[in-house]
């Protein structure tokens, strides 16, 4: 309540705004949907949460609002260095790759191949390979069954669950030298 | 109660990664906009209407060699708010029972007095909108309890924040250990002349504040005080006077009167 005093001191025409001041802004993550991931930059492997609008409903295409640090991680504890904090800027950007592209053999421009194409080239490519490097018995005679023209390399940024389908792939194909970025 | 919330910067644990300026541009929603190199590792020379935040890297020549002063450049959310004395227009400039100081743009007239109040030189005008914009201490983030987007960012623990007297006390503590660690001048920079900043800063040299781009004193400028005190209210008077003696005029001598044309 404004004193009469007060009334014609503050305000030389009369009327004050002071009851017409605005709220703080509306936070803006607060009816986002919040996603678990990693920063996929260095070794560190800091986890993010992703805000993203859009409530997952059928005609809805949701967008990355914002990413900031997860403050249950024990790598970073909600910490997040310049690039990993500019992560919504990597997600949203017209430039990301977001479909295979395919490079010939000698060839200098990439075409952009369905992921069903890419898919058919790895899976022959990976095939040949096998077809010629699998070695079933070693020099003394001994089955091992494995595969050694092929390298594979992980991700510092997998996650368990990633990892778990490494592994499994690459037992499968009896594929031994494995090397990952976090081991640095 | 409201407590008042506090930014601690310990300049001595800030590696200059920038992530904190990063966090401010992408909690804000700002694009960056390019500028020029200046032969320093600063982001950008100085603050803008799209940049709030800015790590300066101040370079102080010692008996060693070179030794790099950061200091984080951004509004100090001071107690007694020269940017709130000098503004004209209500509602634009509001001080928050937590201590924020903020500015509302939807009242902002552009006038730029409040760039004249600040003694840290800290707000900025952006001509196409007419308004002044600047750092908010994130106060939609602190409203839902919330630290702001560039204490959460900094992987250093040089950023910290939360209830004044308790990060006061942290402040002191800290610049003890940096006292014994053989920093003599180590201290609290929390400046008297504007009420107190709610922007505290641990320095490793607080004898010379200057060093790190703070003001040793700053004050709010007298001008500013006087204008919208008494010289407001004696213009206010002044006004009345004028129309009140007017009035008065008329009763007594009424209106002017056309003189008959002389024949």
């Amino acid at each position: 309540m404004i004193s009469r005093r007060e009334f014609g001191l503050t305000t030389a025409f009369g009327f004050s705004l002071a009851s017409a001041q605005a709220a703080v802004r509306e936070l803006k993550i607060s009816r986002t949907t919040q996603s678990r991931s990693v920063c996929p930059y260095c070794a560190v492997g800091c986890s993010v949460i992703v805000h993203s609008l859009g409530d997952k409903a059928r005609n809805v295409r949701s967008s990355v609002v914002h990413i900031e640090g997860d403050t249950d991680s024990p790598v970073n504890r909600g910490t997040l260095c310049s690039k990993g904090i500019s992560l919504k800027q990597f997600v949203n950007s017209d430039r990301r790759l977001t479909r295979p592209l395919y490079r010939a053999p000698g060839a200098q421009e990439w075409q952009a191949i369905s992921w069903e194409q890419a898919y058919e080239k790895m899976a022959r490519a990976i095939k040949t390979s096998r077809d010629q490097g699998f070695v079933e018995q070693d020099a003394q005679g001994r089955t091992v069954n494995r595969l050694e023209n092929i390298v594979m390399m992980g991700g510092c940024t997998d996650t368990n669950e990633i990892n778990y389908l490494i592994s499994k792939f690459r037992f499968g194909l009896g594929l031994l030298p494995y090397e990952n970025q976090s081991r640095l | 109660m409201t407590q008042t919330v506090v930014k601690l910067i310990d300049t001595t644990l800030c590696i200059g990664c920038k992530a904190c300026e990063v966090a401010c541009q992408e909690w804000n929603d700002q694009e960056f906009t390019l500028g020029t190199f200046g032969g320093t590792y600063q982001t950008m020379p100085d603050l803008a209407p799209n940049f709030w935040n800015l790590i300066k890297f101040n370079e102080r020549e010692t008996d060693g060699g070179l030794s790099w002063l950061m200091s984080k450049y951004q509004c100090m959310h001071c107690g007694d708010p020269g940017c709130l004395r000098a503004c004209p227009a209500p509602g634009a400039i509001v001080q928050a029972k937590n201590g924020i100081v903020d500015f509302v743009s939807d009242h902002c007239i552009g006038c730029g007095y409040c760039i004249t109040g600040c003694p840290f030189d800290v707000p900025r005008l952006l001509p196409e909108s007419k308004k002044v914009y600047k750092c908010t201490l994130c106060s939609d983030r602190v409203a839902v309890g919330l630290e702001p987007a560039c204490i959460k960012s900094c992987p250093t623990n040089c950023l910290t924040f939360g209830e004044r007297t308790e990060m006061l006390r942290v402040a002191e503590t800290r610049a003890g250990v940096l006292k014994q660690d053989g920093h003599a001048q180590a201290g609290v920079y929390n400046p008297v002349g504007v009420g107190g900043t709610n922007v505290l800063y641990v320095l490793k040299d607080a004898s010379d504040p200057a060093a790190y781009g703070l003001p040793a004193d700053p004050t709010i400028p007298l001008s500013v005080r006087l204008w919208k005190g008494p010289v407001k209210w004696l213009g206010t008077m002044l006004f009345a006077g004028g129309v009140l003696g007017s009035f008065f005029h008329y009763l007594k001598f009424g209106p002017k009167e056309e003189e008959a044309p002389e024949e």
